[in-house]
């Protein structure tokens, strides 16, 4: 599996400014990529980009050498706000996107169990959208997603909605299920800290229009401890190299007004 | 939660309100009617007089009959304006230059009240029941469709854009995500339909019907029996809430409350 963005570019109609410039990067099988910025830099549009919810206005993004037009399974997006269905329950909307892949009932009941187990949500199978805590909903979205055993798994800013020992607790949970899944995964954030919790690499993005600044490599060994001496160092290196950003954004902020 | 026993006490309350609120009226109508007489006791209804009248029409089989007959009418007339409804509602969802220059129309249109109809229909249907139908069907459609038009286009569009990337796509996307999830607003424009449907036949039968609700209405105003007006309405009320609350107000609940819409005090 190779994901290719390739120099895409995205101004959005009624916009000057282009929101993605020149963006360039490749994903292989089983990598973990994270992509930060600063807040309002196209992360998302990046993700809706790569989902095909969205087009590029120039360059072109290809999976295993197939340019990307229109949203498909082999691409599923976990959205920040969980985007479950409130008319079906937990069960049935871990194995919604099953049924358009043409699985028996016994194997989509199969897949749905065992994904649920996965995300320890069994319990919950019955249980309607807005019965579950913020959390449950985010482990109810990422079963839904892993369910369907797309190519790669983007993530949308998945925890940012969530309480700070949520978030912790379900950080661990996803890098266990990475481990043994080994899901291709990319995943944008604004937190430092989540980026180098996960990323094999961290794709770090200027303000805007959105272009690459900076790729790094992170060989930080697992299961990383956000703690650790290395870890906090690197943290405190990127900061101060995404602070640079985040005082431009703010800068043109400032011009503009 | 409400308890229990504050909604046995809301009860109890709305049954001591509706008495008291009895007795006053039949006190006015005591005092106007019979000791300084400045009423004619045909134009006054008084509430004992009024349950005399609903005990007589109740025991023979006129009142049935014209319920019967009503309801008939009224189903046949509200499925077939649904139908059309549904149709005009997708459509206007769906087709841009629809949504623009028809929508306007329709809202036009539905603020016509449904007896302005009743000219166009006896021309073209005759005194007949085809002609009640039209009326119900004009007088219900235009709101069902801009509720189904609405519904549709308030669906968040998050769960469209969930549903794509998970492979869903043409038909399966208005069956399986965009219909289910704007069914909330889908049943409250039904509801809405259905109640206006119920004015529409109450307008066309008092117009012109040989048997029906509306008809043994106007009837008891030919008779100069105000009692017996006032006891039909009281049928007419108890259907139409009957109707509206324990139908689609049921329906409407439940389903709200499986999508966890509803707040804890209601």
């Amino acid at each position: 599996m190779t994901l290719w963005v390739d120099r895409v570019s995205k101004t959005f109609p009624g916009s000057m400014k282009a929101s993605i410039c020149d963006v360039s990067f490749q994903v292989s099988e089983g990598e973990f990529v994270c992509v930060i910025g600063p807040s309002g830099s196209g992360k998302s549009t990046l993700i809706n980009l790569i989902a095909g919810l969205e087009t590029p206005s120039t360059g072109e993004i290809t999976l295993d050498g197939k340019p990307v037009r229109e949203p498909g399974a082999d691409r599923v997006v976990m959205f920040q706000e969980s985007a479950l269905f409130p008319w079906l329950n937990v069960f049935d909307n871990v194995r919604f996107g099953l049924k358009n892949q043409k699985k028996t009932p016994e194997e989509q009941e199969k897949i749905a169990t065992r994904f649920l187990k996965m995300v320890r949500l069994s319990e919950f199978a019955e249980y309607r959208v807005h019965q579950l805590s913020g959390g449950m909903k985010q482990r109810a979205a990422l079963a839904r997603a892993l369910a369907l055993d797309s190519k790669i798994l983007l993530m949308d800013e998945p925890f940012a909605s969530l309480d700070k020992q949520t978030i912790n607790l379900l950080r661990e949970e996803l890098a266990v299920i990475w481990k043994e899944t080994r899901k291709t995964i990319i995943l944008v954030t604004h937190s430092v800290e989540e980026a180098l919790f996960f990323a094999d690499r961290i794709i770090m993005l200027s303000a805007e229009p959105a272009t690459v600044r900076e790729v790094m490599n992170i060989d930080l060994p697992r299961p990383r401890s956000i703690e650790s001496e290395a870890f906090l160092s690197l943290r405190k290196d990127i900061l101060k190299r995404l602070r640079v950003e985040v005082e431009e954004v703010a800068k043109g902020e400032h011009d503009a007004r | 939660m409400p308890k229990e026993s504050t909604t046995r006490g809301r009860v109890l309350r709305m049954i001591l309100f509706l008495s008291a609120l009895l007795m006053i009226w039949q006190g006015v109508y005591f005092l106007g009617v019979e000791i300084l007489s400045v009423w004619k006791s045909y134009a006054v209804p008084s509430p004992l007089g009024v349950l005399n009248s609903l005990i007589e029409v109740t025991s023979g089989s006129v009142l049935s009959v014209a319920i019967f007959k009503s309801l008939q009418r009224l189903l046949v007339g509200f499925v077939i304006s649904m139908g059309l409804g549904l149709i005009l509602g997708l459509m206007m969802a769906r087709i841009d230059f629809l949504r623009q220059n028809m929508k306007p129309l329709v809202l036009g249109l539905q603020t016509l009240p449904s007896i302005c109809w009743v000219p166009f229909a006896i021309l073209w249907y005759g005194l007949s029941d085809s002609a009640i139908i039209f009326v119900i069907i004009i007088g219900s459609m235009f709101s069902i469709s801009l509720a189904i038009e609405n519904g549709i286009n308030t669906v968040d569009p998050i769960y469209v854009r969930a549903a794509k990337t998970m492979g869903t796509r043409g038909g399966a996307l208005w069956s399986r995500v965009v219909l289910p999830a704007a069914m909330p607003s889908l049943i409250v424009g039904m509801k809405q339909g259905w109640s206006f449907s119920w004015r529409s036949l109450m307008a066309g039968e008092m117009m012109f019907s040989s048997v029906g609700l509306g008809q043994i209405l106007m009837m008891g105003r030919d008779l100069a029996d105000i009692d017996r007006v006032m006891a039909i309405m009281v049928v007419i009320i108890v259907i139409g809430t009957l109707m509206d609350r324990m139908v689609f107000g049921t329906w409407e609940k439940s389903i709200r409350k499986s999508r966890g819409l509803d707040r804890d005090d209601q």
